[in-house]
C-alpha cells in the first residue's frame, strides 16, 4: 500500500472489490492467455454471484477481457466493446467451496490461435486481486509482478532449467512456489519476477523436456 | 505510510516542514519516486476529483434503479432558495451526492479512501476551493494531508467496510477531509490531527448495512453526513476546540469497535438496514 491507494485509485464505480478488482481479474486472464480471445466462460462464486449484477461485476470482468483498465469510462458498455473485438462470452455460476473467497470467479478462455486457459481468482479488497488457480493447479499470485507459470511433469531438473534461464537473462526472482497434484504427476512452478522475461527465454523453456506449458503474465500493455 | 499521526507531527517538527510535506517525503522514500513525480501524481488525483464532480449526469440511474438524480433535487432546492444552510454547506451536500451517485452509476471517481465513500473528500475540498479561491497547488497539499491521515487509519485500524463497518469508510473519509480542511483554513499540524479526531469520533460505531449488498443505500447519502461532519469538525478544531482523546487513540478505538462488530453489519447485507422489510422487498425485486 502507498499514498495513492488511500487517495486513489481513479476507477469506475461502484465498488473497488466488485468492480475495479473484477476488471483487473479479466485483464490478468487476458494477459495470461497471450492470444486473441475467441470465447470466454465466466462463472461467479459467492458474493460475486449474489451481488455481482448490481455492482456491474459482469461488465467489469468482460471489460478486463477486452483490455480495458480500471478507469476506462467505457466499462459500462464493455459487452458491446468485447463483441466488436470478436469475443463471445457467457456467464454461469460455480460453487468453489467454503474456503474460497466470497468474491471469486472462474474464467475459461479459448483463443483464436488455439491457446486455452482456466483461471480462478478472487478480488480481495481495495481493487487488489489474487489469482488462486491456473488450469486446475494451485497458483497464488497478485498480478502486480511479471509472473511465470511453468506446468511440468513432476521430474527432477525442471526447476533448475527455469532458474538457469532466468539468471542467464539477469532476471531476479521475487517469489517462488511449487505445487504438484501427486508424486510423479502434474506439477507447477509459479515465479514472480522483478523484471520482464524476454520471449526467446520463454520459448526455450517451453521446449525443455518435461515442460508441458508455459504461461506468462506480462505487465506490458498488449 | 506512517504508523501514527504522532509520528507525522514529530517528523514535521524535526524537519521543520508542514504536515503534508512530512507525509509526502515519507511516501517518496518508500515508493522510490521523486517529490515532483509524487506531487504531479497527487495533482492528477485532484483533477480526477474535479472531473468526477463536473461529469455528474442527473439522468443516470444505478444498476438497481435505486440511485440517481438526488443531487439534482438538492441543486434545484438551492436555486429556489428553499434551503436554510449557507452556501458552503449546501455545496458540500450537493457535491457529495453528485460524486457518490456517479460512483453508483458506474462513472469514473477517485476512491478516497474507498469507492463507497468517494464523495466526502472532493465535496469538502472543491466547495472550499470555490468559496475561498484557493490555488490548485494548495489543494494538492491538502490531499496529502488527507492521504496521510488515511494511511495511519489503514495501518492502525481499517479502511474497509467488510473489516470495520461504515465507520472505517465514511468515518475515515470524514477524518481525512476534516484534517485537509483544517489545513486549508491555516491550521497547524496539531490542529489538523484534532480535526481528524473530532470527525472520526462522531462516526464511531457506524454499521455497514447496504441494502441488497449494493453500494447504494444508505451509502450514497452517508457521504453527505461524512462531508458535513468534516466541515463542522474542522471548524471546531480551528476554533481551538481540542479532541480530549488524541487522534491515534480515536483511530485505535475505531479499529477495536470494528473487530467487535458482528459480521452481519460488516458489508454482508445480513443485518441493520439491509434486513428491514422494505430492504428485503427491494432486494427481492432486484433479483428478479
Amino acid at each position: 500500500m502507498n499514498l495513492f491507494d488511500i487517495v486513489g485509485p481513479v476507477m469506475v464505480g461502484p465498488s473497488s472489490s466488485h468492480t475495479a478488482g473484477a476488471v483487473k481479474i479479466g485483464l490478468t486472464a487476458r494477459r495470461l492467455l497471450d492470444d486473441e480471445i475467441k470465447e470466454a466462460v465466466i462463472d461467479f462464486h459467492g458474493s460475486f454471484l449474489s451481488t455481482g449484477k448490481g455492482h456491474g461485476t459482469d461488465k467489469a470482468v468482460v471489460a478486463g477481457l477486452a483490455g480495458m483498465a480500471v478507469d476506462d469510462p467505457e466499462i459500462p458498455d464493455s459487452f458491446e466493446a468485447a463483441e466488436k473485438k470478436g469475443i463471445s462470452f457467457t456467464f454461469g455460476s460455480v460453487d468453489l467451496g467454503d474456503d474460497a473467497h466470497p468474491n471469486s470467479v472462474r474464467i475459461s478462455l479459448k483463443g483464436t490461435g488455439g491457446k486455452t486457459l482456466e483461471m480462478t481468482a478472487a478480488s480481495i479488497g481495495g481493487g487488489q486481486i489474487q489469482v488462486q488457480e491456473i488450469d486446475g493447479l494451485k497458483a497464488v499470485f497478485s498480478g502486480d509482478h511479471p509472473t511465470l507459470i511453468v506446468q511440468n511433469d513432476d521430474t527432477p531438473g525442471v526447476i533448475a532449467d527455469v532458474a538457469l534461464t532466468l539468471s542467464s537473462n539477469n532476471i531476479n526472482i521475487a517469489t517462488l512456489q511449487l505445487t504438484r497434484d501427486s508424486r510423479g504427476g502434474k506439477a507447477a512452478a509459479v515465479i514472480e519476477t522483478d523484471q520482464e522475461i524476454p520471449e526467446d527465454a520463454m520459448y526455450w523453456l517451453a521446449h525443455q523436456d518435461g515442460v508441458q506449458k508455459v504461461t506468462y503474465l506480462s505487465l506490458k500493455e498488449n | 505510510m506512517y504508523s501514527s499521526l504522532e509520528k507525522i507531527l514529530r517528523r514535521a517538527e524535526e524537519q521543520n516542514v508542514p504536515f503534508w510535506k512530512a507525509v509526502q517525503l515519507h511516501d517518496c522514500r518508500e515508493s522510490d519516486i521523486t517529490e515532483e513525480q509524487s506531487f504531479e501524481r497527487m495533482r492528477s488525483m485532484y483533477r480526477a476529483m474535479l472531473e468526477s464532480d463536473r461529469n455528474y449526469d442527473p439522468a443516470l440511474k444505478s444498476a438497481s434503479g435505486l440511485v440517481g438524480g438526488e443531487a439534482e433535487k438538492l441543486h434545484r432546492a438551492r436555486e429556489e432558495g428553499k434551503l436554510i444552510v449557507g452556501n458552503l454547506i449546501a455545496s458540500v451536500m450537493e457535491k457529495s451526492l453528485r460524486v457518490a451517485e456517479s460512483n453508483a452509476c458506474m462513472r469514473r471517481i477517485v476512491a478516497a479512501p474507498t469507492a463507497g465513500s468517494c464523495g466526502v473528500v472532493p465535496a469538502v475540498l472543491i466547495s472550499v476551493q470555490d468559496e475561498l479561491q484557493i490555488p490548485e497547488d494548495k489543494m494538492v497539499e491538502a490531499l496529502y494531508v488527507a492521504a496521510g491521515i488515511g494511511g495511519v487509519i489503514a495501518r492502525r485500524a481499517s479502511l474497509s467496510g467488510a473489516a470495520g463497518g461504515c465507520q472505517a469508510e465514511i468515518g475515515s473519509a470524514s477524518a481525512m477531509a476534516a484534517g485537509a480542511l483544517a489545513y486549508l483554513l491555516g491550521a497547524d499540524a496539531q490542529t489538523v490531527t484534532d480535526a481528524a479526531a473530532l470527525a472520526l469520533k462522531s462516526l464511531l460505531g457506524l454499521a455497514c448495512d447496504p441494502v441488497a449488498g449494493l453500494v447504494e443505500i444508505p451509502c450514497v447519502k452517508r457521504n453527505v453526513i461524512g462531508a458535513v461532519n468534516a466541515v463542522t469538525s474542522a471548524e471546531m478544531a480551528v476554533s481551538g476546540i481540542r479532541s480530549k482523546i488524541p487522534a491515534d487513540q480515536v483511530i485505535d478505538a475505531m479499529g477495536s469497535i470494528g473487530k467487535r462488530m458482528p459480521e452481519e453489519i460488516r458489508e454482508t447485507a445480513k443485518g441493520g438496514l439491509a434486513v428491514t422489510p422494505e430492504a428485503q422487498a427491494i432486494a427481492a425485486k432486484i433479483r428478479m
